[in-house]
């Protein structure tokens, strides 16, 4: 095989993808399609209550295209990071997603489903071996991190998905995986150099935000060869330009000449970005050097419980004294539930329109328009004392007196009823380490489902 | 060389920002023109000091930057003021960090 064609929809199943360019890109005759569901970018609390990211219909939308399509094409689907943070409830969830598919269609396939979970013990030990390290800014991991984390996964390597396909799979179920993982496995297993799957793979990893205009829910086609790769956007709206791709090898890594991951890194210091034509861009260059191998783990803990309350305001006099009045609130609080510990709850208030966004790293906090956004935030150890404090917090604002004041009826405009909301509960980064570890195999037990199952 | 110089937001197609991981944000400037870019990489006009001061921070919690040729983009990772999602978190995903580096002006070739 000289070549091998890779087709990505979308950024993360679930965000879409145009008909037309999923079209386009079957009519290649791919030779895998894959996604990427997750991320540990929308923060802890995805993983920490296990609970998808994507939704659900959304989810189903874009698989139940690609499924069928695989089905259709004689050729495998591959999806990593299931639900987002690829925990086992997110695992369960795509799952039952497919089994839904597979029931309502009719499909005969077999599915390989990849867990991610790594137990407790596993990681106490690996602690007490000295196998875990931090990350740059990131702390030294502890055992009662690791007691506290609800869920704890490890990104698994292209491996396990290399190991699923080799033995049949019609379509992947992966838990947390390293993010190209699911676009390099096909061609891994095919024997394709694995600097260029890799990179290639990371490109895809996004779909199309790697072409111009980016979209993070429009299709992109990777298609390897033996000593480069050429990409291509589906849509013929869009396309890819060297700097456009290469502009991509920067996005959300700290250096874009090495990118680490599980077995070893990207070496990309000789990378050359050229035309292939008007659409597309040939890379060549890539390397990939091996080190011990080391999974990154992620957990997350319960911080407490949130209840927030969001309004405006419009009356400049308010709006000039707003930092007198965002802590006398906080002291009429504090003052009001003198038996409630200060240390036991957050009463937050963030200001849109001073330093909304940045809070301390902002160059100009102070407001300078005719109006502002204000939101109320309480996390507590409980939502009753989470709703008690923004309730409390939120009718003090409104009726809080200053100097200066003539919109004596009331100081704040709430486009709600009811004006608070709860949250929820609220996680926190317990665990994003990496450990060293012998076989990158054996804490990823790959199990097969044929369907359709026994009827029962 | 001339002492002109001109605002960043006229000389660069992209200035962004993003999480990279829960404890960083990695800032991106790709430059329009090529000679733009390598004065600025020549003359390291964009610096450690120079966005430790824009963003208040000290010099420890910028890193070094790299220069990215391919893309003629310059590349500054920055300690997170607090971990991704922790209770005060004013941005999630990191996106809208870049501000303070739009008041920077730069030596123009």
């Amino acid at each position: 095989m000289d070549e091998m064609r890779v087709l990505a929809p979308t950024a993360i199943l679930g965000y879409g993808f145009p008909e037309a360019s999923f079209a386009a890109g079957l009519a290649r005759r791919p030779h895998v399609i894959a996604a990427d569901a997750g991320s540990s970018d929308p923060g802890p609390y995805y993983l920490g209550a296990g609970t998808s990211f994507t939704d659900r219909t959304a989810v189903r939308r874009d698989l139940e295209r690609m499924i069928t399509a695989g089905q259709e094409l004689g050729i495998p689907v591959v999806i990593g990071s299931a639900g987002g943070a690829g925990a086992a409830p997110h695992l369960d969830w795509l799952r039952g997603i497919v089994d839904d598919i597979a029931a309502e269609q009719g499909l005969r396939l077999r599915a390989a489903v990849i867990p991610a979970d790594i137990d407790r013990d596993t990681v106490l030990e690996a602690l007490r071996d000295g196998r875990i390290s931090a990350v740059p800014h990131g702390p030294q991991l502890t055992a009662d991190d690791v007691q506290a984390s609800t869920h704890l996964v490890a990104q698994m390597g292209t491996e396990p998905l290399v190991a699923a396909l080799r033995a049949g799979a019609d379509v992947v179920l992966a838990g947390r995986a390293y993010d190209p993982a699911v676009f390099a496995a096909m061609p891994l297993l095919h024997g394709f150099d694995e600097g260029l799957a890799l990179h290639m793979s990371k490109i895809l990893e996004c779909a199309a935000i790697a072409a111009v205009p980016g979209s993070g829910s429009d299709c992109m086609l990777g298609t390897l060869r033996r000593d480069h790769f050429v990409l291509e956007p589906l849509n013929p709206d869009r396309r890819c330009t060297p700097t456009s791709v290469s502009a991509h090898t920067l996005y959300e890594k700290s250096d874009p000449y090495r990118l680490p991951g599980p077995g070893g890194y990207l070496d990309l210091s000789d990378c050359v970005f050229t035309p292939e034509d008007d659409r597309s861009v040939r890379v060549t260059g890539s390397r990939h050097l091996a080190q011990p191998f080391a999974v990154k783990l992620e957990g997350a803990r319960l911080r407490g419980y949130r209840t927030v309350s969001v309004a405006g305001a419009r009356d400049p006099f308010f709006i000039r004294e707003i930092d007198t009045i965002v802590q006398g609130v906080r002291d009429r609080v504090a003052d009001n539930f003198p038996d409630i510990p200060a240390d036991s709850y957050h009463l937050l208030v963030r200001v849109y329109g001073a330093d909304g966004c940045m809070g301390t790293l902002e160059p100009s906090p102070r407001p300078t328009g005719h109006e502002v956004g204000i939101v109320i935030e309480a996390v507590a150890d409980t939502q009753d004392l989470a709703d008690t404090l923004c309730g409390f917090a939120r009718s003090t604002m409104l009726h809080f007196g200053y100097p200066g004041r003539i919109s004596t009826a009331g100081n704040l405009a709430f486009p709600y009823s009811p004006s608070d909301f709860h949250a929820g509960e609220v996680y926190e980064w317990s665990v994003y380490h990496l450990m060293a570890t012998d076989d990158p195999l054996a804490p990823f037990p790959i199990s097969y489902i044929d369907y359709p199952g026994d009827p029962s | 060389m001339t002492a002109d110089t001109a605002p960043l937001t006229e000389l660069a197609d992209v200035i962004r920002s993003k999480n990279c991981g829960p404890y960083e944000l990695t800032i991106d400037i790709i430059f329009t023109g090529q000679d733009q870019y390598d004065l600025v990489k020549r003359q390291r006009a964009i610096n450690r000091d120079l966005v430790a001061e824009l963003y208040r921070m000290p010099v420890d919690d910028v890193s070094e930057p790299i220069f990215y040729d391919p893309a003629k983009a310059v590349k500054i990772n920055l300690r997170r003021p607090l971990v991704s999602g922790n209770v005060g978190e004013r941005d999630v995903y990191g996106a809208q960090q870049h501000g303070p580096l739009l008041a920077m002006r730069l030596p123009t070739p």
